[in-house]
């Protein structure tokens, strides 16, 4: 009983998106509600294809996530290998420094992020964009694969060596396939990040190079919001993230928590 | 959740044995970093080689606009400087003289902490609930529980604050309409936002829906991990509910709830577009919180230089609470 309270509760926000995406827009403003749509319709989504450039911005959000993810994966990859693995003087320092940059908020830097783009000319340009990532995606990368590979038992990769392989060869052959589905998830978190991030993208880049969140704010006018197409936009924005999630999220969490209960 | 199983599969041992006893095998007096580890004995440059382009963009990238941060709080710097007119000339602590005597900036301090600080607590309680809750539903109401939280922690900010802007409409809201349907209640009508208390409670409720998911499912993999022979002791000798919960559980869990309350604290001492957009852009004095006021300050009357400041004060501010979850890091990072 209780849990489905909590369902219907945690829930709703998300059934009145999908509810409203399909039903006709002047229900979505009806000072009495409709909780199910009277007459089905795929107009709004229609209208947020068609009228309001849709794949533009959706366009544009995807390359940045991908190469973003890409990027933060592969360096972050390699440093949580360096923390994880070795015993070197400096070391806590490097996980301190690490960890100490997901302390300041990112809306805290925005001044200077735009001021150093400005000068730099990457303002309003993707590469900008993506650089400005890095920074909040590749502390968090680095300190979940951390938690995956600390999961991986050394002694795996020390009777590889033992069989005669190189500490490298030791690692591609026995740590990196074990370590996929770690990087799988810890990928599509991080993706999911870089394409829901509203306030750089919103800064950062001009009305015909925006992203897809802030391509979203653009229903919100002054004469009101366009409930219903918004709604619609962001019901295809929302579906595949939310099936990447519910493939990774059990992972993610693993990986998150490892060590921390354990030492 | 069937999929989440499938991956799980092919996974490494992720559960390694149980320690002996609660937090036995914690602090074994083994000396960090040096020896044992297989890594000793290869060259000290190995490391700093993988960790070279991980600190190159961090130290690039956040390094100088930090640094950059601190230089433009002693400066004035407006539209002229960043046009390049001007140069910036340095006005030494005038910045922070200035928002620290001024009333406006101290009452939007005590806002933010009283925001930050009630939504910190009602997501890590109410988190704590719902994990809880989830160990006892039937696996169906717990995959339906999973999905919906999966929903909504995967929802874009700004869609979020979109539709709770719309469910708390004063005409076309559905909770007014709710509420409405109480008998003796008249809520058609009712503006949320003509106040700043009311507003804020409202935001501070969509922060919490988006952030109780992250908490639910990483509470919950903590508690895969709490032994059950533990609780089943200490419930043979004569521990209830609330005992076990007290005594067993949340000292294991509490790495996972102090690092949890901490990023939650950075998280929602920073909460930016929640507000933002929830007032359209432009928010009312009475919901101005640190983030939206250095905001304003530095973009809407082009002061970045008191802009800044505003933001230093923020992070300075953060690093009380910091340092809790510095410590615990410290202690994670030691014993592996």
């Amino acid at each position: 009983m209780l849990g489905l309270l909590v369902v219907a509760v945690l829930g709703f926000p998300v059934y009145w998106m999908v509810n409203t995406a399909f039903k006709p827009a002047k229900d979505a403003i009806d000072p009495d509600p409709h909780f199910f749509p009277s007459t089905f319709t795929l107009e709004n989504f229609k209208r947020a294809l068609e009228v309001a450039d849709f794949w533009g911005p959706v366009g544009r959000s995807l390359v940045v996530s991908l190469v973003v993810v890409v990027i933060g994966i592969a360096v972050g990859m390699l440093a949580a290998l360096a923390i994880s693995r070795f015993a070197f003087r400096g070391r806590k320092i490097v996980i301190v420094g690490i960890l100490a940059v997901q302390m300041v908020p990112l809306v805290a830097m925005i001044i200077p992020v735009f001021l150093l783009l400005n000068d730099l000319g990457q303002y309003d340009r993707l590469t900008g964009l993506i650089i400005t990532y890095l920074t909040f995606i590749l502390p968090f990368t680095v300190w979940t694969l951390r938690g995956f590979i600390v999961n991986i038992p050394k002694e795996l990769e020390e009777a590889a060596m033992v069989d005669g392989c190189t500490r490298t060869g030791a690692f591609v052959r026995v740590v990196f396939p074990l370590l996929a589905p770690g990087m799988v998830a810890t990928s599509v978190y991080g993706f999911i990040q870089a394409w829901n991030e509203y306030l750089y993208a919103l800064m950062l880049m001009s009305q015909q190079n925006q992203t897809a969140t802030v391509w979203l704010g653009n229903f919100i006018t002054k004469n009101g919001t366009e409930y219903a197409p918004m709604m619609a936009g962001s019901t295809m924005m929302a579906v595949p993230i939310v099936i990447l999630f519910l493939l990774v999220q059990r992972k993610m969490a693993a990986g998150l928590t490892a060590g921390a209960v354990k030492g | 959740m069937s999929a989440a199983e499938t991956t799980t599969a092919k996974a490494p041992p992720v559960r390694q044995a149980p320690p002996p006893g609660p937090g036995a095998g914690r602090h074994p007096g083994k000396p960090a970093g040096k020896p044992s580890a297989p890594g000793a004995r290869t060259g000290a440059s190995v490391p700093w080689l993988l960790l070279a382009p991980c600190l190159t963009v961090l130290v690039l990238v956040l390094g100088y606009p930090l640094y950059r941060l601190v230089a433009l709080s002693f400066q004035k710097f407006g539209q002229p400087q960043l046009w390049g007119f001007q140069e910036a000339e340095s006005v030494g602590f005038a910045n922070f003289a200035r928002i620290l005597g001024d009333g406006e900036f101290w009452a939007v301090v005590l806002r933010t902490v009283v925001f930050a600080g009630g939504a910190v607590v009602l997501t890590m309680v109410l988190g704590m609930l719902i994990a809880l809750l989830l160990q006892r539903v039937s696996p169906w109401v717990k995959a339906l529980i999973s999905v919906v939280l999966v929903a909504s922690w995967g929802m874009p900010i700004i869609v979020a604050t979109a539709i709770f802007k719309w469910l708390f409409d004063a005409d076309y809201g559905v909770l007014n309409w709710l509420i409405d349907k109480l008998p003796g209640v008249d809520m058609i009508g009712h503006n949320w936002f003509a106040s700043g208390p009311q507003g804020l409670a409202v935001i501070m409720l969509l922060v919490v829906w988006g952030a109780v998911p992250f908490v639910v499912i990483t509470l919950s993999a903590g508690l895969t991990q709490v032994p059950k022979e533990l609780e089943e002791a200490a419930r043979l000798d004569g521990a209830g509910a609330w005992g076990v919960f007290r005594f067993v559980t949340l000292p294991i869990l509490k790495p996972i709830i102090v690092m949890l309350t901490t990023l939650s604290v950075i998280w929602d001492m920073g909460v930016f577009p929640q507000v933002y957009v929830m007032r359209n852009g432009h928010p009312e004095p009475e919901f101005q919180v640190l983030t939206t006021y250095s905001f304003d300050k530095a973009f809407v009357v082009n002061d970045y230089g008191t802009g800044s400041a505003i933001a230093l004060v923020t992070v300075f501010l953060l690093l009380g609470a910091v340092a809790v979850y510095m410590r615990q890091m410290l202690k994670i990072g030691e014993v592996e």
